[in-house]
């Protein structure tokens, strides 16, 4: 039986009925004030925090370091750490997202192992933070660290610090990688985004359409020959979407670099200079952070009452980051799905 | 049989919204790539360069299946070493000697009592998960029932009653709350709510389990939300053209037809909500008050497994056999919320194969 509705009404027709929907109209109103709570919520939470953290942020207090045991001066060394580790994070997470991405969508189709691993891209999304945090001094730190300084050996790794010019004697105390730096703190992070870039980019490359890809194995091209010069092109925006969403979810997590790298105060930047001519930064240092900063300080401080207007400054500074990087990333789907539904 | 709706044209799904990472939609409409039968053809070199790329690529796919395989190995590694210090019943209670009075000779005599206490600092440390795990429940039910409640109402609103222009701008604005750092809504928490409520409920503990669960529902309700909408926005239009050709009005139709044939995506929600709650870390850490007490009072404070590790294992010694507990709880809640993942997971699979009409 072939049904079909040629006059179908745009909207649902409210039919003729002997009394209003009393029932009807007071859950419809239930869903919209929940709705807009929702969004009351986020409104109040921004204004809150944006009027009790302007007076604060100044140039000094984005440029300078912490002064006074933290309770004065400004929070440099903890925006840089953070942008530190978001992109050393997106360096190690995103190659690997992206091309878990493109295997899933173009290679693997519904298969078992496809499943398989769709199934530990859904798990890994729902770990809890605080277990990649457990993971990363487990695995990272205590196994792959400890592992890499016994086999480097004092030379190797006097050798590393020496090109580094850092110098912290790891030919006698042995440990260089196996103690908490930076590079495991974003090797942990870069664990708990790579869902978000996986699911990002399958989204991306399956809302390419499928007509492009046959027309082009149709002229003789390969499949990656389709992949490279056919699909990723349309679907980079959308890749990108999920690196811009990733770097704001890494930026505002804590629980995972709490033990994995991350300072309580740190008197210098992370950084050295390879062989003494080259600035970079330091991925064998320890770094400050600005969500923990703002959790050492609401919580850990001696008085944390004094320090309140630091903390609603750090606040606004890290709420700033984060909603600007989700705001791109929001408007950049956006504009990605109005093309790609033009296209088919 | 297909049959083809020309309106409702804000309902054709170009993109559903993934809440910053959740259970993505699938392209289930999408052939599955056919057999590289034309690749056969390829000669050698490009053949070989061809299959190289695959594997490449499958091996950066099977990351995702490698780092969950690895946290089960180290966690339980770590986790289990416990067992070596500790007696298995200790981590739900032990011995410890409490000094009762007895009124007849006017002293003190120390009676063996079995406590419920997770103290691991002292001479003769205890590790009683129960606590922990009373802590835990104590804010992840809370926020669970108040996100679903919350969380079902603004999935009904964006998936079937809001009008195209208001939903364009009330779905960005809920992803925008999920993606708040959890820090700064613990901070929020600690510094503004909690002192609120206090003086609502005059409560004795300014810290406590409730305003903990407050801010967790926060973090929960978009995911609850963006969750309940994808499963509302399944359930196939015909469904609802039946339902008002049979008379029914809107809501009538949402509330008898539309969310009956999507219970099990909503249930998966709140599932995947209460797993998130209870693995939920800054926030409690922050807003409960971190007194391990064993107690049914929500505005009492608390402490969860989470808030435990995190407080706790920048400070021990590795090797310790508090080092090898606090894995052993990591290790608990990991398999916890797991299973919860898993069990969601299997409810939105069989949904999908049973609403592909």
């Amino acid at each position: 039986m072939e049904a079909k509705i040629d006059k179908a009404p745009p909207k649902a027709p409210e039919p003729p009925s002997r009394r209003p929907d009393y029932s009807g109209l007071i859950m419809t109103s239930l869903c919209r004030g929940a709705t807009f709570l929702v969004g009351g919520v986020l409104v109040l939470l921004l204004f809150h925090i944006a009027r009790h953290g302007a007076g604060v942020v100044s140039w000094d207090f984005l440029t300078k370091a912490p002064v006074e045991g933290m309770t004065a001066g400004g929070i440099f060394p903890a925006i840089f750490g953070t942008l530190a580790i978001t992109i050393l994070m997106i360096v190690l997470a995103l190659p690997l997202g992206a091309f878990a991405g493109i295997y899933l969508v173009e290679y693997a189709g519904g298969g078992l192992l496809a499943r398989l691993i769709r199934a530990a891209v859904n798990n890994l999304a729902g770990v809890p933070s605080i277990v990649f945090g457990l993971f990363g001094v487990g695995f990272f730190v205590l196994f792959v660290g400890r592992n890499i300084d016994r086999g480097l050996g004092p030379a190797g790794r006097s050798a590393i610090e020496q090109a580094l010019g850092t110098g912290g004697g790891a030919a006698e105390t042995g440990i260089l990688f196996g103690q908490p730096i930076m590079l495991w703190a974003a090797a942990t992070l870069a664990c708990l985004v790579l869902p978000i870039i996986i699911v990002t980019t399958e989204e991306a490359l399956s809302a390419v359409p499928q007509s492009h890809r046959d027309a082009s194995l149709a002229l003789g091209a390969t499949r990656w020959q389709t992949v490279r010069d056919v699909v990723l092109p349309q679907a980079r925006a959308g890749i990108l979407t999920g690196a811009i969403l990733s770097v704001s979810r890494g930026a505002g997590e804590t629980a995972p670099i709490l033990f994995t790298g991350c300072a309580y105060f740190l008197p210098r930047l992370p950084v050295a200079e390879l062989f003494g001519v080259i600035p970079m930064v330091n991925p064998l240092d320890q770094f400050m952070e600005l969500s923990y900063h703002i959790f050492i300080l609401a919580t850990q401080s001696t008085d944390s009452q004094a320090t309140l207007p630091l903390q609603y400054g750090t606040t606004l500074v890290l709420v700033a980051l984060t909603f600007m990087l989700n705001l791109t990333g929001i408007l950049l789907r956006f504009v990605f799905r109005r093309r790609l539904a033009r296209l088919s | 049989m297909k049959i083809d709706v020309p309106g409702k044209v804000e309902g054709a799904r170009i993109g559903v919204v993934a809440p910053l990472g959740m259970a993505a939609p699938r392209a289930s409409a999408r052939p599955a790539p056919a057999a590289s039968g034309a690749d056969l053809r390829l000669r050698g070199g490009r053949r070989l360069r061809e299959r190289a790329i695959e594997l490449f690529l499958l091996a950066n796919g099977s990351a995702a299946v490698l780092i969950i395989g690895l946290i089960f190995v180290f966690l339980f590694k770590e986790g289990l070493a416990a067992f070596r210090d500790i007696q298995p019943i200790q981590f739900i209670g032990g011995q410890e000697n409490t000094p009762t009075y007895d009124p007849e000779l006017d002293t003190f005599t120390e009676t063996r009592q079995f406590a419920l206490v997770w103290q691991p600092v002292s001479d003769s440390p205890k590790y009683s998960l129960l606590p922990l795990l009373n802590g835990s429940l104590l804010v992840a039910l809370p926020a669970t029932l108040i996100s679903t409640v919350i969380g079902l109402l603004v999935g009904i609103y964006l998936a079937e009653l809001a009008r195209a222009r208001v939903r364009e701008l009330a779905k960005p604005a809920i992803e925008l709350l999920a993606g708040i750092p959890t820090v700064i809504i613990g901070f929020i928490m600690l510094t503004v709510v909690a002192s609120l409520v206090q003086s609502i409920t005059h409560s004795h503990f300014r810290l406590n389990a409730f305003v903990g669960a407050l801010g967790v529902s926060l973090v929960i309700i978009p995911v609850v939300a963006s969750l309940t909408e994808d499963a509302l926005r399944a359930v196939p239009e015909p469904l609802r053209l039946a339902s008002y050709g049979l008379g029914a009005t809107r809501w009538q139709t949402v509330s008898r037809v539309v969310v009956p044939a999507a219970v099990s995506g909503i249930t998966a929600a709140g599932i995947l909500g209460f797993g998130r709650a209870l693995g939920e870390t800054m926030i409690v850490l922050m807003a409960t008050g971190n007194a391990a007490l064993i107690t049914g009072n929500i505005l009492s404070s608390v402490r969860t497994m989470t808030a435990t590790i995190a407080a706790e294992l920048g400070a021990v010694a590795r090797g310790s056999e508090q080092y090898h507990a606090l894995f052993f709880v990591g290790a608990t809640l990991f398999t916890i919320t797991f299973m919860f993942n898993l069990t969601a997971e299997v409810i939105v699979a069989r949904m999908r194969r049973r609403l592909r009409m």
